[in-house]
């Protein structure tokens, strides 16, 4: 044995009592630009040398923006990704965590579909805003369901609401074989109607903009009003909620209501703006990336449109650079996954400090 | 942190602006000499549902990298595949992209990528547009969007004489009774394409082995490992001494090797991929569409500027149709003979895979609620009215028994016959 005590370990590890925002800041910067290295390295390890190191970034830069089409399709996968982090976000801010957001959001596309299969002779404008409606009221049934419980008798809503994912998935697939385009194929044709027109001559317009501004509401919502204050109570302590008197069940209640009410206009957006059908994958996954998308940002819905749109960046130029090397999907979801370890490690380094014991003993 | 990274998003996008004015140029050019291209310069995009690893997937890449091969296109700089592309609106993206990198042709693999593809096609009428599985090209009316498929049905015909061989041995060896001579088959969908398949894989096996039957579970999904690794477990409780797959993973043969290697012999034919590696003790034969003739005669086609058909259909006879090498180890050469007597036969018209005298229907089962169809007192087929033209409402349009035989594939190249016929239970 060569350690003689326990007492002076080689590395201690504390935590900060303090760091300057600059320091902070620098060190998130920092954690990215390490992230984007270390996407690098691994595509240029799995390509076997096709590409080169400097092609790669200039690869993935021109992916998402190289035409104004790669732009828009950037924007768009940005602002999905956003919708439901920023749906996630006052829900995770009361310490209720959502896992529900794939169903929720996969509900209110469902709705949407429903409605126009149901009263396709409406005006476009009348049909748009009774599905945005249904969507909405869809989304907030599934999140108030697992709501409720977990006021009412303390079920787990981490269970729950996952649990509400499979249902949801399960309906989708009920409806989805009554409207199937050939018996038996298991996907439905594209609606006819029903679809949001662009907005100033731009595809995806209105969901581009309803979206940003719903972060922006929400914003304001979760900083500035008695509500958004009720929810950062009830999240940091219920006992102390209850002590100034707040209904911590309604707020429990109401805020998953407004956490999959905004999943469900998620779906709206979903159907209505880009795919015009529904079907069981819909939501890509993007319901669980959203949770990560709004952790880093802090639960902060203006800094989510960074944190998401840095996630759809490197996924989509992930997957520029898997098409022109011959890999497949697996690829990015590697590189997406490598990144948002790094970045989300940052974290460590500005929360605790890394104490060798040289310096221990110099220090206080 | 909000203000940096807002400088760097803002320099990004400068630079993006850029770059993006100089490609513009790029993207037009191999378009328009797209019609005159010779055939190496021709430029190809391939969309697919899944990757390399998926065996529909796979069977259709093999395809695409031999024909290049063969004709001398440049796989590296001519080649771009779009994997793992779901079956919406990113179809569409995906199509539109490699538009963008100068594709002359553009395919699609999977059933439900067909109306982003038509979209597609819609936008551009100078690339042309292909699209394995589909059913609208007669009634699109676009000039540059063509469906194709094979008559894969013949291929499960000689795969099912295959095993009605093997289950014979297995009677005639004493190991079960021909009343056990019960196979099991894994299929993806309650979809035409599947049912026609297991069909004919059956009544391949029924033609040697009259007492066989056949037990089919569905799993929902084109490619899912655990979901066919589930299902081969559930019809090894059925007791099935033989198994066949129309699902895209190596579950099927994997499960029936686990078991194969335990002691219970559960011999396994497979579906457009060669399992001999994956499956040494189990695996048979598999049949297989061979997309490469398809390839090499719409590359040629196109760089010559001739006339595409609309809706292409590979043959046995043309070779996109046929089995892979066999296991030695488990199939003598006095079944491969026999295989070749009846390939013979479906060459020369002799054999017919959907003979109606070979197999009886029970129409008021419930998985035959909504075929149209007749039968004679003994339950042979005398009408079947199948959906053979696209419609929304799948209308079922076209008389398809002639001369006594159901005419696979005959009206268009994706297959539509889909009774469940006597002797195959679903599970």
């Amino acid at each position: 044995m060569k350690v003689k005590t326990a007492k002076e370990p080689m590395i201690r590890i504390a935590k900060r009592t303090e760091l300057s925002t600059g320091l902070s800041m620098g060190i998130r910067v920092g954690s990215i630009v390490i992230a984007l290295l270390a996407c690098g390295l691994v595509l240029l390890l799995i390509t076997n040398g096709k590409i080169s190191f400097g092609d790669i970034y200039s690869q993935m830069l021109e992916g998402a923006f190289g035409t104004a089409r790669r732009i828009k399709i950037t924007v768009r996968d940005t602002c999905a990704l956003l919708c439901l982090a920023v749906a996630l976000a006052p829900a995770f801010k009361m310490r209720f965590w959502n896992i529900g957001a794939e169903g929720q959001a996969l509900v209110g596309a469902l709705a949407s579909c429903i409605v126009v299969k149901l009263c396709p002779d409406l005006p476009v404008a009348l049909l748009l805003l009774v599905m945005f409606i249904a969507s909405v009221v869809a989304g907030a049934l599934w999140g108030v369901i697992p709501g409720y419980f977990k006021a009412k008798i303390k079920a787990n809503e981490t269970l729950f609401t996952l649990m509400m994912n499979y249902v949801a998935i399960q309906l989708v697939k009920f409806f989805v074989v009554l409207w199937e385009k050939q018996k038996g194929a298991g996907v439905m044709s594209t609606l006819t109607t029903g679809k949001l027109p662009q907005l100033f001559g731009v595809d995806y317009g209105w969901s581009i903009v309803i979206i940003l501004v719903i972060t922006v509401l929400s914003y304001v919502y979760m900083k500035y009003s008695k509500q958004g204050y009720e929810i950062a109570v009830v999240g940091e302590s219920e006992n102390t909620a209850r002590y100034i008197g707040i209904n911590v069940n309604k707020v429990i209640v109401r805020t998953m209501a407004i956490s999959g009410a905004l999943c469900g206009l998620a779906g709206f957006l979903l159907v209505s703006g880009t795919h015009h059908l529904v079907k069981s994958d819909i939501v890509g996954g993007n319901g669980f990336t959203a949770i990560i998308v709004a952790w880093l940002a802090k639960l902060n819905p203006l800094t989510m449109i960074l944190t998401s749109f840095f996630v759809s960046f490197l996924d989509i130029g992930t997957a520029k650079i898997a098409s022109s090397c011959n890999l497949n999907d697996f690829a990015s979801d590697v590189v997406v996954g490598v990144a948002l370890f790094i970045i989300l490690a940052s974290e460590f380094f500005i929360n605790y400090r890394v104490i060798f014991n040289k310096r221990a003993k110099e220090g206080k | 942190m909000k203000k940096i990274l807002a400088v760097l998003l803002a320099a990004l996008m400068l630079f993006t602006l850029a770059a993006c004015g100089g490609n513009g140029d790029d993207t037009t050019d191999p378009n328009a000499g797209g019609e005159n291209a010779g055939l190496t310069d021709l430029k190809i995009g391939v969309v697919l549902l899944h990757n390399e690893t998926v065996g529909y997937d796979e069977n259709f890449m093999l395809a695409i990298d031999a024909a290049c091969d063969e004709l001398g296109i440049d796989k590296n700089t001519n080649l771009i595949y779009k994997k793992d592309v779901p079956e919406d609106s990113a179809c569409y993206d995906a199509c539109v992209e490699l538009v963008e990198d100068g594709c002359d042709l553009i395919f699609a693999d999977s059933f439900g990528h067909e109306e982003f593809v038509i979209k597609a096609a819609e936008e551009f009428p100078e690339v042309q547009f292909f699209h394995a599985t589909g059913t609208n090209a007669k009634i699109a009316g676009l000039a540059n969007f063509h469906n194709a498929f094979a008559s894969i049905y013949e291929g499960r015909y000689l795969a099912g004489v295959v095993a009605g061989l093997k289950l014979n041995e297995l009677i005639e060896n004493g190991d079960i009774t021909a009343e056990e001579a019960k196979m099991g088959y894994i299929s993806a969908k309650p979809y035409a394409e599947c049912i026609s398949g297991y069909t004919s894989y059956y009544l391949g096996a029924k033609s040697v082995c009259p007492s066989a039957t056949m037990v089919v579970t569905y799993t929902d999904s084109w490619a899912d490992l655990a979901l066919e690794q589930e299902a081969a477990k559930k019809l090894i409780k059925e007791g099935v001494v033989l198994m066949s797959e129309h699902a895209d993973t190596d579950g099927s043969p994997m499960a029936c090797e686990d078991e194969t290697k335990a002691g219970n012999a559960l011999y396994h034919v497979g579906y457009n991929i060669n399992f001999n590696d994956i499956a040494p003790n189990a695996n048979l034969v598999s049949s297989k569409i061979d997309w490469t003739p398809y390839f090499k005669t719409i590359f040629t086609a196109v760089a010559n500027g001739e006339e595409v058909e609309a809706d292409y259909c590979g043959t046995i006879e043309t070779g996109s149709v046929r089995l892979t090498e066999y296991n030695d180890a488990n199939v003598t050469e006095e079944m491969k003979a026999k295989v070749e007597e009846v390939k013979a036969g479906l060459l020369d018209g002799t054999i017919k895979v959907f003979d109606t005298s070979t197999f009886t229907v029970t129409l008021d089962r419930p998985e035959n609620e909504f075929v149209v169809a007749e039968v004679d007192e003994d339950g042979h087929l005398t009408s079947f009215t199948a959906d053979a033209v696209a419609d929304a409402a799948f209308t079922p349009d076209t008389e398809s028994v002639i001369d006594g035989e159901v005419a696979e594939s005959l009206h268009r190249s994706a297959p539509y016959f889909n009774i469940i016929i006597d002797g195959i239970e679903i599970v």
